[in-house]
C-alpha cells in the first residue's frame, strides 16, 4: 500500500476535493461543441444504410439499379462489393465475426444489407429505400430458451462446425463446495427474474466521417468513440491499413454509456467507401439505426438460489443465467471472461461458496451486450444478488436490512476474496447501510408501512446495497480482443508554469477536462485554469482502452497521477539546484517547493518549470515533461446503499416513487458536484429500466423499441427526485485512493426501485415481477395474489 | 424555394428544397451547429429552436414554414458579449454533463422565463418535459432553471 500525498490545495488551485466548475462547459453552452455530426469537410459525400425489414431470412438476390439511377447517387455498395476487398465479415470484440453487409442471409431485422453515397444525406436516404432486396423467409428465433432447443434453426450456419445455438458456457467458483452447502442448508431460497434488454440510447448517435486520401494513404477519421486508441488499431486490423497512417479524432461526444465502444458495420463500410472513392463519407445513424442495431445491454435470464443456516446466514450461492446475445457475440468485455464479470455476483456478502454458470445463445435478434453504463455484466450481477436477498429474507421472516447487516463482509474482513476470485479492496458496508437507514427513517417507515397495509395501502421500502467491480486492468488479467487494459496519461509543464495533459481515455459528459486537471493541480499545485486537458484524438494522446466500466479514474487518473509525481521528482532536483539545498530536504506542497525545516527558502512550481527550460542543473535532461502508463495492481470496488420509497396504487398496478435516498461510496471525490451528477444520471437510468425503458421483440423478430414513441425514456415530469449521502473508504491502491463511480448508481439502483415495488406487495406473497415493472404486470400480480 | 428567415437578428434568404426540414436548414444550410438532432420523430428535443419566441422541434418543421419568421438558435443567446442568465446558471449549477441536449433545453427554460420569472419545480419539470437529458436526471437542469429565474428577478 502505498501513503496518499497530502494533496490539498487552496480554492484558487482547485485540486481534488473541490467543486471546480467544469472547463467544457464554457463551449457547450454557447453552442460551440464539435460533435461528430459538425465536422464538414470539403468534396464530403454522405451514406445511408439499406437495412433488413425481417428476422431471418436468406438472400436470394439484391437489385439496387434504381436506387442507382437516382440523381445524386454516387455508389451502391453491397456486402459482393465488400467481400471483393475481403470486408464482408469483420470481427467482434469477442472473437466472433459479424457481417458488415450480409451476403449470406440476414439474422436480425435491422441489419445492414446495402449502404448508398450520395451528395446528399437526403437524396442517400431516398435511394436507399429504392433497393429492393429477394428474401427467402426463415423461421425468427427471438428467445434463448427457444434457439437452445433441439428443433432450432441454425442462425450461424455460416460458422464452421457450428451445428446449433450455442455461443458458450463459462463457470465460476467452485461446485463441489457449493453442491455439499446446500446439502447441509437449513433453507433453500430461491428467485428466477429476467434484466430485459435495454438499450443506451445517447441522444447522440453513432457516426463517421471517414477521409481516406488515396494519394498518401492517411485515413482520418472523425468517430462517435469511447475507445479511440482501441478502435485504431482495430481499424488497423480488419482493414489491413497501417497503423501509424490511422488518425482517429473522437470529437466531443453526446453520450456514450458503452453504445459507442463497439465498431459497427456502418464505420467499415464508410471507410471503406472513402477508400475506394477517394473522397471523404459521412454516416449518421437514424433514431431507428441505432436503437435497432447498435449495442445493446442485458438480455439475461437469470436463476439464483442461496442456502441459508438456520439464524439466516448465508453459506453459498448458485447462479444460473442464459444469456441472449442476439446474432453475433459481440459483448464487449475482457477476453477470458465470457459473462463479463457476472461472478461478482456474491455481491456485499460474506459467505465460503460459490458456483456461477452461464450459456450464451445466439437468437434472430441484434448483436451488442456493452456494457451499458455498467462494469461489464455487474448490473445484470448486482440485481439477481439484491433481488435475492431480499426474498431470502421474506421467505425466513427476517427484516431484508437485519438480513443484509447479518450477512454483509465486515469492515475488519477487507481486502476480502470473494468465493469466485476478487478480492475487494476496501469497504464498511454497515455504516454505509445504517446511515441510509437513519436518513430515510427505516423504522418509522416500517411502522408506516403496518399501518398503511391496515388501511389498505400499499407502501414499500426497497433496499439494495450493490458492490461493484470497476477500473479494468489490471492488464495481466483484462484485455479487450487482445489488447491490454492499462491507460495512460502525458503531462508537458510549459515554462511559463501552464501545462497540457494529454489522456488515452475519452470523456462523453462525465467531465475529464476539468477532473483530470483537477489531479495535476494537486499533485503540482498548478492551478486547475492553467491546464488544459487533450483527449479523444491518436495522433495527439498516448495509448489507451478508452471510456467505459467507470475506469477513466481507476486508471487514467492513476497514470496522471503518476506522471505528476515524475515531475514531482524531477521539481525535486531543479528546486534543490535553485536553492542550493540537498534533494532530499525538498518538499513539495500546493505548488511550492520548499526546504525542510526553512519554509522561507522556496520556489514556485512555476518558477522550478521555468528553470527546466532556463537554467537546469548538470546532469539533468531540459524540459518538464513525461509520460505515465498505469496499470493497476487490482479493480477497485466502489458501493453504496440505496433506499427506495413507494407507494402502490392497488386499484391501477400505477407505483410512484416517494423517497431515493443513496448513499455512495466512491473512494475519494475528486470533484463532489461532478460526482454527484454522475449518480443523479445512474439513479435516472435505474427507474428507467425499472419502470419503462425496455426493448422486446414480437414473435416474427420485429423490434419493438425503434424509436422513442415506443422505447420509452423518462422525462423531467417522471423523474424521482434524489437525496444523496456519502462515506468515504478511500480505495488503497489508487494513487489518489479515488474508485470510480460513472455507473454505480445504474447498477445500483434497478433492484433499490424493483425492491421496493416488491415490498409493498410482499405480505400478499408476491415476490417477483419482472423489469419493466409496467402498471399492468403490478395489476396482474395483484390479482394472482387475491 | 425561396424563404427569408431571420436568425438570431441577422435576416437569411436561401433557396432551400421545399421538403427540407429547419433543423437542417439551420445546421447545414446557415450553418448554426449548436441545434443537434437525436432522433427524427418529434421525441427528444434536441433540435429545439425558439420560432418567433416559442419552443417548436425543428426536425418536426419545415424551414419553409419558417419563411417570414424569427428563429432564435442558442448562438442567439448571448447578447452583446454577455451570456444568458440561462447559459450562467446552466454551468454555475452543473445542468450540463455531454451537453448534446443543453442549447435545447436552455432555449426552453429562456422560453419559460419570458412568460414566468419564478416557476416553481413542476412548472419547470413540465415545460422541460418535452426535452430528453440521458444524463443528468433533470436535477441539475432543474436546478440550472431555477437559478436563472431568481438571476432575473433580483435585475
Amino acid at each position: 500500500m502505498t501513503a496518499t500525498p497530502d494533496l490539498s490545495t487552496p480554492p484558487e488551485i482547485g485540486g481534488i476535493g473541490h467543486s471546480v466548475l467544469r472547463r467544457e462547459d464554457d463551449r457547450l453552452i454557447e453552442g460551440q461543441g464539435d460533435f461528430l455530426d459538425d465536422v464538414v469537410l470539403p468534396g464530403m459525400l454522405h451514406m445511408a444504410i439499406h437495412r433488413s425489414p425481417v428476422a431471418h431470412a436468406r438472400i436470394r438476390g439484391i437489385d439496387s439499379s434504381a436506387a442507382s439511377a437516382v440523381d445524386g447517387v454516387v455508389a451502391v455498395v453491397t456486402g459482393e462489393l465488400m467481400a471483393a476487398h475481403n470486408l464482408a465479415w469483420m470481427p467482434t470484440l469477442s472473437g466472433d465475426t459479424q457481417a458488415v453487409l450480409a451476403t449470406d442471409k440476414v439474422r436480425y431485422q435491422g441489419q445492414e444489407v446495402a449502404a448508398v453515397i450520395a451528395t446528399d444525406p437526403y437524396v442517400a436516404a431516398d435511394a436507399a429505400a429504392l433497393i429492393e432486396v429477394d428474401y427467402e423467409m426463415l423461421p425468427a428465433v427471438t428467445g434463448p430458451q427457444q434457439s437452445l432447443s433441439a428443433d432450432a434453426p441454425v442462425i450461424r450456419d455460416e460458422k464452421e462446425g457450428q451445428t446449433d445455438n450455442l455461443v458458450y458456457t463459462w463457470e465460476s467458483g467452485d461446485a463441489e463446495a457449493t453442491d455439499a452447502a446446500f446439502e447441509s442448508a437449513a433453507r433453500v431460497v430461491s428467485l428466477d427474474t429476467f434484466y430485459p434488454r435495454s438499450h443506451p440510447a445517447p441522444l447522440e448517435t453513432c457516426g463517421i466521417v471517414a477521409d481516406v486520401n488515396s494519394v498518401t494513404g492517411q485515413a482520418t477519421v472523425y468517430l462517435t468513440s469511447q475507445a479511440p486508441h482501441a478502435h485504431r488499431t482495430l481499424f488497423a486490423l480488419v482493414a489491413g491499413l497501417p497503423e501509424q497512417n490511422i488518425r482517429i479524432i473522437s470529437p466531443d461526444i453526446g453520450g456514450g454509456f458503452g453504445n459507442k465502444v463497439p465498431i459497427y458495420p456502418g464505420y467499415v463500410v464508410a471507410t471503406a467507401a472513402s477508400l475506394l472513392l477517394g473522397t471523404p463519407v459521412k454516416w449518421i445513424e437514424s433514431r431507428s439505426d441505432n436503437l435497432i442495431s447498435t449495442g445493446f445491454g442485458r438480455d439475461y435470464h437469470m436463476r439464483g438460489e442461496l442456502a441459508l443456516d438456520g439464524d439466516g446466514r448465508i453459506l453459498a450461492l448458485r447462479a444460473d443465467v442464459l444469456s441472449d446475445q442476439g446474432a453475433f457475440y459481440s459483448d464487449a468485455q475482457p477476453t477470458q471472461f465470457r459473462a463479463g464479470l457476472f461472478h461478482v455476483v456474491t455481491g456485499s456478502y460474506d459467505f465460503p461458496a460459490a458456483h456461477v454458470t452461464c450459456r450464451g445463445a445466439f437468437t434472430n435478434k441484434a448483436p451488442g451486450g456493452v456494457a451499458y453504463r455498467c462494469s461489464f455484466r455487474i448490473t445484470e450481477a448486482s440485481y439477481l444478488i439484491e433481488r435475492l436477498v431480499q426474498t431470502a429474507a421474506y421467505e425466513i421472516g427476517m427484516d431484508p436490512a437485519d438480513f443484509r447487516l447479518l450477512n454483509f463482509i465486515r469492515e475488519d474482513q477487507f481486502p476480502y476474496t470473494t468465493p469466485t476470485g476478487f478480492v475487494y479492496d476496501s469497504g464498511d458496508y454497515h455504516t454505509a447501510l445504517r446511515k441510509a437507514m437513519d436518513e430515510v427513517g427505516y423504522a418509522e417507515l416500517r411502522a408506516e408501512q403496518a399501518a398503511a397495509r391496515a388501511e389498505g395501502r400499499l407502501l414499500g421500502i426497497g433496499i439494495a446495497h450493490f458492490t461493484e467491480a470497476v477500473g479494468a486492468g489490471p492488464s495481466r488479467t483484462y484485455d479487450i480482443a487482445g489488447l491490454k487494459m492499462f491507460d495512460s496519461a502525458e503531462l508537458r509543464v510549459h515554462p511559463t508554469g501552464k501545462a497540457i495533459l494529454k489522456l488515452g481515455v475519452k470523456t462523453q459528459g462525465q467531465g475529464h477536462e476539468t477532473t483530470f486537471a483537477q489531479i495535476v493541480a494537486s499533485e503540482l499545485g498548478i492551478p486547475v485554469t492553467d491546464i488544459k486537458v487533450v483527449h479523444g484524438d491518436t495522433d495527439n494522446t498516448p495509448y489507451g482502452l478508452g471510456t467505459y466500466a467507470s475506469r477513466s479514474t481507476p486508471t487514467a487518473g492513476g497514470a496522471t497521477s503518476m506522471v505528476s509525481r515524475k515531475l514531482a521528482d524531477k521539481g525535486r532536483k531543479i528546486a534543490a539546484h535553485l536553492l542550493e539545498a540537498a534533494e532530499a530536504d525538498i518538499d513539495l506542497a500546493a505548488g511550492t517547493f520548499s526546504v525542510r525545516g526553512t519554509p522561507e527558502r522556496s520556489v514556485t512550481i512555476q518558477e522550478v518549470a521555468f528553470a527546466a527550460y532556463t537554467n537546469m542543473p548538470e546532469g539533468l535532461e531540459h524540459g518538464f515533461e513525461g509520460v505515465s502508463y498505469y496499470d493497476p495492481p487490482n479493480l477497485t470496488f466502489p458501493y453504496g446503499s440505496y433506499i427506495v420509497v413507494v407507494e402502490v396504487d392497488a386499484e391501477t398496478g400505477v407505483w410512484k416513487v416517494d423517497r431515493m435516498v443513496a448513499l455512495d461510496d466512491c473512494g475519494v471525490r475528486i470533484n463532489p458536484m461532478i460526482v454527484e451528477g454522475q449518480i443523479h444520471g445512474g439513479l435516472t437510468e435505474g427507474f428507467a429500466k425499472s419502470s419503462m425503458q425496455w426493448i422486446t421483440f414480437d414473435e416474427d423478430g420485429n423490434c419493438i423499441g425503434s424509436n422513442f414513441m415506443d422505447y420509452l425514456v423518462p422525462t423531467a415530469w417522471e423523474t424521482p427526485r434524489f437525496e444523496l449521502l456519502e462515506t468515504c473508504v478511500p480505495s488503497p491502491h489508487h494513487p489518489i485512493g479515488a474508485k470510480g463511480v460513472g455507473e454505480s448508481a445504474t447498477v445500483g439502483s434497478p433492484a433499490a426501485y424493483v425492491n421496493a415495488v416488491i415490498d409493498a406487495l410482499a405480505h400478499l406473497g408476491v415476490r417477483n415481477i419482472d423489469m419493466p415493472v409496467l402498471p399492468d404486470r403490478v395489476w396482474d400480480a395483484l390479482e394472482s395474489a387475491s | 424555394m425561396e424563404i427569408s428567415v431571420t436568425i438570431n437578428g441577422t435576416a437569411q434568404s436561401h433557396d432551400v428544397e421545399a421538403r427540407q426540414l429547419l433543423v437542417d436548414y439551420v445546421r447545414s444550410t446557415v450553418g448554426l451547429t449548436g441545434t443537434h438532432i437525436g432522433c427524427d420523430t418529434t421525441s427528444c428535443g434536441v433540435c429545439t429552436v425558439l420560432l418567433d419566441g416559442v419552443p417548436v422541434k425543428a426536425c418536426t418543421v419545415l424551414a419553409a414554414q419558417a419563411d417570414g419568421h424569427e428563429v432564435t438558435t442558442v448562438e442567439g443567446l448571448k447578447a452583446d458579449g454577455q451570456l444568458h442568465a440561462i447559459q450562467k446558471a446552466f454551468k454555475e449549477n452543473h445542468g450540463l454533463q455531454c451537453g448534446f441536449c443543453t442549447p435545447a433545453m436552455m432555449l426552453v427554460g429562456a422560453a419559460l422565463l419570458e412568460s414566468n420569472d419564478d416557476p416553481s419545480e413542476d412548472e419547470i419539470r413540465w415545460a422541460i418535459s418535452g426535452n430528453l437529458c440521458r444524463c443528468t436526471g433533470y436535477i441539475n437542469i432543474v436546478k440550472s432553471i431555477q437559478a436563472a429565474a431568481a438571476e432575473g428577478r433580483a435585475q
